[in-house]
């Protein structure tokens, strides 16, 4: 009854690739609108699932608590070797609350940015094939339920993203791509030995046969581990070393402090639709990661050093702020923002509750719509006025009022104000962190980090007052309010942005029970 | 009307002015006459408001408060704490009733003022969408049975101050203005929000009831009455920045960039009386420090501003600072335990210091915008229902008798008379006189230099006139509102009307005997000399309310201690009163004294005040100053150290590469090129042997035959 919906969302666009090479160089529109086209139908497709998905299901370390799973061999190739029977790696793939909320981003915000992306004039075909590359990446990473499988997805996605940055970039766009490039090159070679080491240490049973596996939910069962594997559960020192390897792959993506610099370079030089998919997804990709693999596979080193997890969301939170503060380039400190927004999920993560999990998980929602919607906004005003300078600009508001109004939902929803959506992620990661009973170190780092939100303000309306407030300057009488493409693409996340705000429920029911199955997880071993 | 219409009644009254804001921000653009929506709206809220007042009060007086929870955020059962679940909810006392009409009532007379007020604005509409949503948000805090609703709302207000102060965006001072205020009440609400957190972390709820249950079973927070304290002070930071208490009062002053008439309604009677609104919510967990704490805050921030406001010349900032020191008595009644008291100032000062701050929109609309009380004089003669009314509230809240005012400050100043007789604090009642004093004095200079001699702005004054009954009934309404009448039938003492006595009811405190002040304990003769010495859990009497018709507050020695204490405050506040208005008529009036040479021998008196004790200055180079430093600091250790390191790694791997392309170049690839140059050098030495001559090769033939010859043989 499933229909292959995981499969089909996510190689649909792999098909729509074929599709865009196969047409002709000058049909910019018809590529277009194919794009949309492809990027529409796994918003309808994502629709589909959220309707069919079951509420009441765990999932995280039990199998049957996936939805829409989908297990094929994939490659199976038999050594002859004793100790290496056989190396077999699956196509694994099935969604729980973790993922469900990530898919139906991916699906939401790639619907956005296709459309955002009209503005592309240069090699509009390249561009578009690269970008359904980019977006099948995307679900690939967020579906996959087998660590192989995971990491070719994971890199998949880079090839497309370092074109998109270095071909379609700005001034410095080279510069820009290698560092991103290399900087997540970096991050994947670490979870490529992890994944590795990790594979030589776990078995599972397959018709009656124990074999290595790359599958994940084996490497949750400590039972699966062999006896003397590199990372079995009596290497404490190899599996310490391990969960930070993975830790650091993933934080590189978060990006967390101090791996976080690849982020405003890569967000100034990228073009706005890519920006929204880089802050709106992409960075979504790391801490999944985390706790999809770090809490799961190792939950009694997550347990033991949660309080560095929440110390580095603390630095992020107050860094990222302090950072944006000084910013003078628009985008350069919506990109700080992040930073500062991601620590909170961080911060939640570590409070290893459901309160503050959820909080982190819906975090993860939030600041992809709502970051997109800031870039987006970053992105109307440099399409008229082809600068980004904060203090370039003055009086928008009267120039472009119905703009300035997403502006100021997308600005206070990002302030965390209450009755938009940010506000109760954040508050669910601060009740939860605060909730943190075994460690109550983590009070200290979340009193500190509510700070975040004062510096929040204060940058964010700082900024607010530069560009849209005041007298116009006269340089932008010319300036034109939102057209029906603008409208499209800043209506469907102001109202996502609102509807959570209310009415969290949505988002939070969703990821409920797999939640409360990962807090199970994380606790069980203690 | 039972419970359940109560709760509809209040829902409906909740969500009418979300449903103005959101028809008048949409299409009041479109259509222009949409703001008469809005003011239809808040109308009818005022009907329903008025209509809830009475009902309750007449016949549910005494009847526990009417609540309904609506659950909004269901996390089940959940892993290691058990049932998570969010409530909102909705809560009706004799309390909510005042608080709801008198917002609804203001809110309603601004919006009227403001249709003649606000005529020709470019965004006319939007004021009024504006309005609407600030009157949904103050709803919110009025109606809200827990914390967290409390913290919501409270955020809201922020927002539609933030939107109102700012509504000139035009003038940068008004930009500044609101983002001045919303990042100040942020940081009183940062304090807000850890208190939430350790009540939630404790007790797993919001809801006070629930909270003040748990309280009273005696579990606190991190198992500590010091932890409790905290709890209570942390939780009224958020009414510090709010009510805009000292330290955080800076904001407010500025905040008068807003339209006159929005100062009113949010910066006067409503939005900053929500701090106070939220004490008086707390008021029974709050422990005895927390109350002198809170004491203590409020009489620096009744003294400190009154002292600003004698030396301010534009008329809005007086009355901004004015609204600081009411809003310090109001939190200082609080804290000296006068809960009924300092409630009861809230609702007296709420109408008199709309009416002024009305009143004085009204001058400044005559006087074609202008704010200056120096332009100003002799307009009584032009403005006489303005003036008539400004005087009212100038009684009032100089506390003359006859006056809402004169019972409510009376009672405070009693209060905390009768406060330092109990406890030895004698400070907060020399304070409250002081302050009575100095109330009295700028008010009435306010009204002298602006209202009488001879107008100083004579082209100004020329083109002044009384504003149109749009504006001058309200006026007079909060005039009216602003006589004794309505509260008591005995113009000397509160006490024993009908406000005070039977609907403003003192609640128990519900923090352990031994946490609170002394005298809220009912003294047991004898034993409790005894019991508290070896047991700080004693049970406290709580049938003694049953005594006679008299209401006892907080024990029976609090209340004679309040009784004997009214006489005597009441004399000496009547005396400073007049006092205050007698110098001030004697200066501004009779000029017995000759001002400039007055000021110049009290020069860094006079600028201390006049630069409000620097407290901007401070702050801005202290706080501001250090945040932007480290903001410029952490960018540049990004831009170079952070991300040096980054760029320095790669231009390691560069030499590196470099280096090692140095060594495939000249090494590695150098020895197969010099072999080739080897091969090569073979080449042309053996061409050489290729002549092509017959001759040559057979003189080589001949040659190697020889030399095989010689090898072989």
């Amino acid at each position: 009854m499933q229909y292959h919906l995981l499969s089909i969302i996510t190689f649909l666009p792999i098909l729509g690739v074929f599709i865009i090479l196969a047409m002709p160089r000058k049909q910019e529109n018809l590529i277009k609108i194919f794009t949309l086209f492809i990027t529409g139908v796994q918003l309808v497709i994502a629709a589909f699932i959220w309707m069919h998905y079951d509420y009441a299901k765990g999932g995280i370390n039990d199998v049957a608590g996936f939805q829409f799973v989908e297990r094929l061999p994939w490659i199976q190739v038999s050594t002859g070797l004793a100790w290496l029977k056989m190396v077999k790696i699956d196509y694994f793939v099935g969604i729980d609350g973790l993922s469900a909320p990530m898919l139906f981003l991916t699906a939401l915000v790639g619907f956005i940015a296709a459309l955002s992306s009209w503005n592309i004039n240069k090699s509009v075909k390249g561009y578009f094939a690269l970008y359904l590359l980019l977006v099948a990446g995307m679900m690939g990473v967020f579906i996959s339920l087998d660590f192989f499988l995971f990491y070719i997805f994971w890199e998949l996605m880079l090839l497309p993203m370092y074109f998109l940055i270095g071909i379609w970039g700005g001034p410095r766009k080279e510069y820009a791509a290698i560092k991103f490039f290399l900087y997540t090159l970096l991050g994947s070679i670490f979870i490529l030995m992890v994944m590795i080491g990790l594979y030589l240490s776990v078995q599972e049973t397959v018709n009656g046969s124990k074999i290595f596996t790359f599958n994940i939910l084996a490497m949750m069962d400590p039972k699966n581990f062999v006896d003397g594997g590199i990372l079995s559960m009596t290497n404490a020192n190899f599996r310490l070393y391990a969960y930070i390897g993975l830790f650091v792959g993933f934080a590189i993506k978060i990006p967390m402090f101090p791996f976080h610099t690849w982020l405003p370079d890569a967000h100034v030089e990228a073009p706005t639709p890519i920006s929204v998919i880089l802050a709106g997804v992409l960075l979504k990709m790391g801490t999944y990661g985390i706790l999809r693999f770090n809490f799961t596979i190792f939950p009694e080193i997550t347990y033991q050093y949660a309080w560095v997890i929440a110390m580095f969301g603390m630095i992020n939170i107050i860094y990222g702020a302090l950072c944006a503060m000084a910013q003078k380039d628009f985008k350069k400190l919506i990109a700080y923002s992040s930073v500062s927004h991601m620590g909170f999920v961080l911060l939640g993560m570590a409070s290893l509750n459901s309160v503050g999990i959820s909080g982190a998980v819906l975090q993860m929602f939030n600041h992809g719509t709502i970051t997109s919607m800031l870039f987006l906004c970053v992105g109307v005003l440099y399409d008229r006025a082809h600068t980004r300078g904060l203090d370039d600009f003055g009086g928008i508001a009267n120039q472009m009022p119905i703009y300035t109004g997403f502006v100021i939902v997308a600005f206070f929803a990002a302030i965390g104000l209450p009755g938009l959506s940010g506000f109760i992620s954040e508050s669910f990661v601060f009740l939860g962190a605060f909730l943190n009973v075994p460690a109550l170190g983590i009070r200290i780092i979340t009193i500190c980090s509510t700070l975040g939100i004062l510096l929040g303000a204060g940058y964010m309306l700082w900024a607010l007052q530069r560009v849209y407030l005041g007298n116009l300057n006269e340089k932008w009488v010319t300036l034109k309010d939102l057209d029906a493409r603008e409208y499209a693409m800043l209506i469907p996340l102001a109202i996502a942005v609102l509807i959570l705000g209310v009415y969290p429920s949505l988002m939070l029911d969703i990821m409920n029970s797999t939640v409360n199955q990962l807090v199970k997880v994380l606790a069980n071993i203690h | 009307m039972n419970e359940l219409s109560f709760i509809q009644a209040a829902l409906v009254v909740l969500f009418l002015p979300l449903l103005g804001f959101t028809v008048t921000i949409l299409y009041g653009k479109r259509f222009k006459w949409l703001y008469l929506f809005e003011v239809a709206i808040i109308t009818i809220a005022l009907g329903i408001s008025i209509y809830m007042l009475f009902i309750r009060l007449a016949y549910f007086a005494d009847a526990p408060p009417f609540q309904k929870e609506f659950l909004w955020i269901n996390l089940g059962i959940v892993p290691l704490l058990g049932k998570v679940t969010v409530e909102l909810g909705i809560m009706i006392d004799n309390i909510t009733v005042l608080m709801l009409f008198v917002v609804c009532l203001i809110s309603a007379l601004v919006h009227y003022f403001s249709i003649e007020y606000m005529k020709g604005d470019k965004r006319y509409s939007r004021y009024f969408a504006y309005l609407g949503i600030f009157t949904f948000s103050m709803l919110g805090i009025v109606f809200t049975h827990n914390l967290l609703m409390m913290y919501i709302f409270w955020e809201l207000v922020g927002l539609s101050s933030y939107l109102l102060i700012g509504f000139w965006y035009e003038k940068k001072s008004a930009s500044d203005a609101s983002k001045k205020a919303f990042i100040t009440n942020r940081i009183g609400d940062l304090g807000m929000l850890a208190g939430i957190l350790l009540i939630f972390s404790t007790y797993h709820t919001f809801t006070f009831e629930a909270i003040f249950a748990q309280i009273k079973a005696g579990q606190m927070p991190l198992n500590s009455g010091f932890w409790l304290t905290a709890t209570g002070i942390l939780l009224f930071c958020g009414a510090i920045g709010k009510s805009a208490q000292f330290p955080l009062h800076v904001w407010l002053p500025d905040a008068m960039e807003g339209p006159t008439p929005v100062s009113a309604l949010i910066h006067a009677a409503t939005m900053v009386a929500a701090g106070v609104y939220l004490t008086v919510r707390i008021f029974p967990m709050l422990t005895g420090d927390a109350l002198l704490f809170i004491a203590i805050i409020g009489a620096l921030s009744a003294f400190i501003p009154a002292t600003i406001a004698l030396t301010q010349t534009d008329i809005k900032k007086i009355l901004a600072y004015s609204t600081i020191s009411q809003l310090g008595y109001m939190i200082m009644a609080l804290g000296v335990g006068a809960y009924s008291f300092g409630f009861f100032h809230l609702i007296t000062h709420a109408f008199f210091k709309a009416g002024l701050f009305l009143g004085s929109g009204s001058v400044i609309y005559a006087m074609h915008h202008e704010q200056d009380i120096r332009q100003m004089g002799g307009l009584r003669k032009k403005l006489p229902i303005t003036y008539a009314a400004f005087v009212i509230y100038s009684l009032a809240i100089s506390g003359i008798p006859l006056t809402s005012g004169f019972l409510s400050k009376d009672g405070i100043l009693a209060s905390a008379y009768a406060f330092g007789g109990l406890t030895g604090y004698k400070i907060f009642a020399i304070t409250g006189f002081l302050v009575a004093l100095l109330t009295a004095f700028y008010m009435f200079r306010l009204i002298f230099v602006t209202f009488h001699g001879e107008p100083r702005n004579q082209h100004k004054y020329d083109h002044a006139h009384e504003s149109p009954a749009l504006m001058t009934v309200p006026l007079i309404i909060l005039a009216v509102l602003s006589i004794f009448a309505f509260y008591t039938a005995n113009p000397l003492d509160a006490g024993k009307g009908w406000t005070l006595s039977s609907w403003i009811k003192t609640p128990p405190s519900v923090v352990p005997a031994s946490l609170r002040y002394e005298f809220m304990n009912e003294k047991q003769p004898e034993v409790a000399e005894v019991s508290k010495s070896h047991n700080e859990t004693e049970p406290v009497a709580e049938n003694v309310e049953a005594k006679k018709n008299e209401q006892i507050i907080h024990s029976e020695e609090y209340t004679h201690a309040l009784h004997s204490a009214h006489y005597p405050a009441m004399g000496l506040s009547l005396l400073v009163a007049i006092l205050g208005i007698f110098t001030a008529y004697l200066f501004y009036i009779k000029k017995v004294v000759n001002l400039d040479a007055f000021v110049e021998k009290i020069k860094p008196l006079y600028n201390f005040s006049l630069n409000k004790w620097y407290f901007d200055e401070f702050y801005n180079s202290v706080f501001v100053g250090f945040v932007m430093l480290l903001s410029k600091i952490l960018n540049w250790f990004d831009a170079n150290i952070v991300d040096g390191i980054v760029n320095a790694s790669a231009s390691v791997t560069r030499t590196v590469s470099t280096f090692s392309n140095a060594i495939d170049k000249y090494i590695v690839d150098g020895l197969v090129n010099f072999l080739a140059i080897l091969t090569g050098m073979f080449g042309i030495f053996l061409r050489k042997l290729q002549t092509g001559k017959v001759q040559t090769y057979l003189v080589m033939v001949i040659f190697s035959i020889i030399v095989l010859i010689f090898i072989f043989i």
